[in-house]
């Protein structure tokens, strides 16, 4: 396969600009001649939508729930990065751009990085033009935090609801093309294909989730900005109608789908108590700036942690990791928390937790302090778990909460199939192998505000594309079958729930596919999917009609594409024989214990292809070049 | 250490609806061993799957983030929306506020602005019609200043920020007797009118803001604070004196019609 990533030539910092000025651009008065297709609603689609419909493109946009202000996005809490240095401490685009390819332990691709970087700062512009209420300073002038073990405060805030606000900006945005008439939202609607004419995506089929009827729409492109797929673990800080399903029609198209394998897992969650839980609360990053995580030192210890003196306190990331302490990346948190609590020093009710302990920061700053800055979620997390941080320490486990890998895209965010284009946490392309606190936020906002505007001018000046239009047999073809799929998952109507088996496919990834993997664990793994799968479509019960509101029908849905991508998970951990970020294979790593790449041979993003029912997908690769950064080891000692 | 939590019995005496068109009723339905660490929509998940397995349709309910942030989970528990527990939503409510022994009635966000999908499922499209209408400043992509050229007082910040928390829910309508949007508009309104970037269009949004929430069939804005009480982020009554003086001034001495 011939993968050409369109990375511009020039020096890194010149590139951008150069790219936008060699792209060739849509006469004003043709832009309204071309209909786009936005999938998803979230900081990607939202603002997508509203950048696109307001250049003049015509926009239909859909989106899962009942209205676009509520994807996943509304959930994040910490904040959103931008190099604006306006602390003064030493922050540039550049230092943006080195911790997000070092963070990511290089595994992205350098060009694709330092844009993020550059367009950090025309983010926060807009967002403040948008009236979003970031937190100021006394002087009226924009805060700042530190986050995600920066070492530089470069984080915006609203709050613990910047994703909330951010999103409204966007879904503000987004109402007023409606009101212009420009963009036609279609919420309650699942994309079930994506439908290609010629070897271009030229529509997608969806699924009213009221009526349950399939639904064709033509266009002259297609945008996929659906999000990420972390609740391939059942158990995780996502939404529930998070799903990876748009994505995987796309693979089933013939999108490469990019390491796919590469998942983080957030330390700070409150952890998991029951078996008919559903969700695991993200408790915010910025909590490590301020909490102590700790266990008892000895194995064992099970008194109540008021009663544990400090000499048998193990203060392991501060005992561990001097220079960086609490503030060690996600991944290293996260496999130190699960590292604890395998050496039998967990706590909490299933002894499977590590404390986060703010007795000492409201000594050092009084209670009142600690409640301005966290108080949102203490008050959150006492409601969940009935107890108040501001006496007992909380109970912290890692969960899953992002997904690195997605789609493939080039430079132009365009997939190897002509006219998709991803955006946001559904591609592949910023964070390499981990992705830093505080960065999705920022690369959805510029997938979607300043860099899909240029790049599908691109696309649309130098592409002949005849006219379709909705009645098109590809349209039909893709109907059938996906009411072929559904009659089916109706039909069965054995002994198990949807989320029965959604559960045990969760417990079997997150054992073998999570935080740590090894090869026997990957390969039984992979069997144990195939058996699932063969269960599912043996003996799942999925209740009520098919033309009807249905919410057991649509999660079975997603379950059954859900069982089928696990296994290429399965399969590209098990073929990335090194450890990096947040693949941590046990085989590999440093003699302190530390995720050991092998630059020599894994220097590349690993791409899947779809190979057809039953056969294992195709291998390709995109190497990696680094002409700007040498390639280290990460340290955090 | 940690106990494990208690289990309890309780009855759900809840709202079925086919459709839009179907008059509904209230059904009984049993529930054991309900652990009491368990949120309120876990409960839902439970009797769910114990309906499926009956065979007997689930009942349909809306939620997406579990979180009490994406505003989409929501219904009238026992008489109050969301539920007995202050600035909470539904999908943060737990089984330990519940008695063992207690019948529960559930029933959907009732409005004459939002119809009845299914069983607890409402349509709040209304919602974002009225944001169409100017809950925005209207900013294209690109032009933007420095986000530090223009200060804003800590304060009025914040202020804003109050106002801005808004999850979209529908917990003031269902809660007012008559199911008025005024907590929801002036949510909007008063954070966007606090902020100096949004003044230039303060007086227009106001009016069309005001006038799609009557076109929606919404009702007025009565005085008796159930909103308030109700909205699980404590948005404050203080924003509907502010939308009425923003509605006032712009009704008066503004040119915008
Ligand atoms: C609890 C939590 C906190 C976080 N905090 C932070 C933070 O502080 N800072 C940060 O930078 N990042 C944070 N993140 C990560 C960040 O929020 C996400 O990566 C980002 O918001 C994803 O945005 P998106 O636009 O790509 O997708 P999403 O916001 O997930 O939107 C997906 C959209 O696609 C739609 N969709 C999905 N499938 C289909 C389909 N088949 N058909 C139609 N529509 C579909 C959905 O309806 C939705 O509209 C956090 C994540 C979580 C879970
Ligand atoms: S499900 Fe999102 S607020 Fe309750």
């Amino acid at each position: 396969m011939q993968l050409d990533a369109k990375v511009p030539g020039g020096s890194l910092t010149a590139k951008w600009d150069r790219h936008r000025f060699e792209l060739k651009l849509v006469n004003p008065a043709n832009k309204r001649k071309f209909e786009i297709i936005v999938v998803g609603t979230g900081l990607a689609g939202g603002s997508a939508s509203a950048s696109l419909a307001e250049l003049g493109y015509d926009v239909k946009t859909f989106c899962i729930q009942d209205s676009p202000r509520r994807a996943h996005s509304i959930a994040a809490q910490g904040g959103i990065n931008a190099a604006k240095n306006y602390q003064n401490d030493g922050d540039s685009i550049w230092r943006l751009f080195y911790d997000t390819i070092k963070g990511g332990d290089f595994r992205a691709r350098e060009a694709n990085v330092y844009r993020l970087a550059q367009l950090s700062t025309d983010i926060i512009d807009h967002c403040v033009a948008q009236g979003i209420p970031f937190a100021r300073d006394y002087g009226g002038l924009l805060a700042n935090r530190s986050f995600g073990g920066a070492q530089v405060s470069r984080t915006f805030y609203a709050r613990g609801q910047t994703g909330q606000q951010l999103l409204l900006g966007a879904y503000g945005a987004l109402m007023r093309q409606v009101a212009a008439g420009k963009v036609q939202m279609l919420p309650r609607r699942e994309m079930v294909d994506l439908v290609l004419i010629d070897g271009h995506a030229r529509g997608i089929v969806v699924r009213n989730l009221i009526t349950g009827a399939f639904e064709s729409h033509a266009a002259d492109a297609v945008i996929v900005a659906t999000g990420g797929y972390g609740n391939v673990f059942y158990l995780s800080t996502n939404a529930e109608s998070a799903n990876v399903g748009a994505c995987f029609r796309a693979y089933k198209q013939g999108a490469l789908y990019a390491n796919p394998c590469f998942t983080q897992i957030h330390p700070t969650c409150i952890p998991h108590t029951g078996e008919r839980q559903s969700k695991l609360t993200l408790m915010s990053e910025s909590l490590r700036n301020d909490g102590r995580v700790w266990v008892p030192r000895n194995p064992g210890d099970i008194r109540d942690p008021q009663d544990i003196p400090e000499a048998d306190r193990f203060y392991f990331l501060e005992e561990k990791y001097p220079s960086f302490g609490n503030l060690v990346p996600r991944d290293v948190a996260s496999r130190n928390a699960k590292d604890q609590c395998d050496a039998g020093r967990g706590v909490g009710l299933t002894r499977c937790a590590v404390y986060l302990d703010f007795t000492d920061a409201i000594q050092r700053d009084g209670r009142e302090l600690i409640a301005k800055k966290y108080g949102n979620l203490f008050d959150m997390y006492e409601r969940i778990t009935d107890e108040s941080p501001y006496t007992t320490p909380m109970t912290i486990y890692p969960a899953s909460h992002y997904t690195m890998g997605g789609l493939w895209v080039d430079y132009n965010l365009m997939s190897n199939i002509p006219g998709l284009f991803v955006l946001g946490e559904a591609n592949f392309s910023d964070h390499g192998a981990n992705r830093l606190g505080a960065s999705a936020l920022m690369q959805g906002l510029a997938d979607g505000y300043f860099v899909i505007p240029y790049t599908i001018g691109g696309y649309f000046a130098g592409t002949d594309l005849p006219r379709f239009s909705d009645d098109h047999a590809a349209f039909k073809d893709a109907t059938l079958a996906a009411d072929a799929k559904t009659k089916k998952l109706m039909s069965i109507q054995g002994r198990r729930t949807v989320d029965n088996i959604a559960r045990q496919l969760g417990r079997i990834m997150w054992e073998y596919c999570g935080m740590t993997r090894n090869t026997q664990g990957l390969a039984k793994a992979a069997k144990l999917i195939q058996e699932l799968r063969a269960e599912f479509w043996e003996n799942v019960r999925v209740p009520g009609s098919d033309k009807d509101f249905n919410k057991s029908l649509e999660k079975a849905g997603r379950l059954a594409d859900t069982l089928d991508f696990a296994e290429i998970m399965v399969h590209d951990a098990l073929g990335r024989a090194e450890s990096c970020g947040c693949h941590f294979r046990e085989e590999f790593q440093t003699s302190e214990g530390e995720a050991q790449r092998d630059d020599a041979n894994f220097c590349h993003v690993a791409l899947w292809e779809y190979n057809g029912e039953g056969r294992p997908p195709l291998f390709h690769k995109e190497p990696l070049v680094f002409e700007n950064v040498e390639l280290t080891q990460r340290s955090y000692k | 250490m940690k106990k494990l939590a208690p289990k309890i019995n309780v009855t759900l005496k809840v709202w079925r609806q086919k459709n839009p068109d179907d008059p509904g009723h209230f059904e009984m339905i049993p529930a054991s061993n309900i652990s009491t660490h368990m949120s309120f929509l876990e409960l839902l998940d439970t009797v769910n799957e114990q309906l499926t397995q009956e065979g007997k349709d689930p009942i349909a309910f809306d939620n997406d983030c579990r979180e009490g942030i994406c505003g989409m989970c929501g219904a009238v528990i026992n008489g109050r929306a969301h539920g007995p527990e202050k600035a909470t939503t539904l999908c943060q409510l737990h089984m330990r506020k519940f008695g063992d022994g207690e019948t529960i009635a559930i029933e959907p966000f009732r409005a004459r602005a939002f119809k009845i999908i299914k069983d607890l499922a409402v349509d709040r499209s209304p919602f974002d019609q009225i944001i169409q209408a100017g809950g925005y400043i209207s900013v294209n992509t690109g032009g933007a200043p420095d986000a530090n050229a223009i200060p804003i007082p800590q304060d009025v910040a914040e202020k804003s920020m109050d106002a801005a928390a808004c999850i979209g829910c529908g917990a003031c309508v269902a809660a007012c007797p008559s199911a008025s949007a005024m907590l929801f508009v002036s949510g909007k309104i008063s954070q966007l009118a606090l902020l100096p970037q949004g003044k230039p269009e303060a007086a227009k949004r106001a009016l069309s803001m005001v006038r799609a929430m009557d076109a929606c069939g919404f009702g007025n804005c009565s005085n008796h604070r159930e909103c308030e009480a109700s909205c699980p982020k404590e948005l404050s009554i203080v924003n509907i004196a502010r939308l009425n003086r923003e509605f006032f001034k712009a009704s008066f001495f503004s040119a915008e019609k």
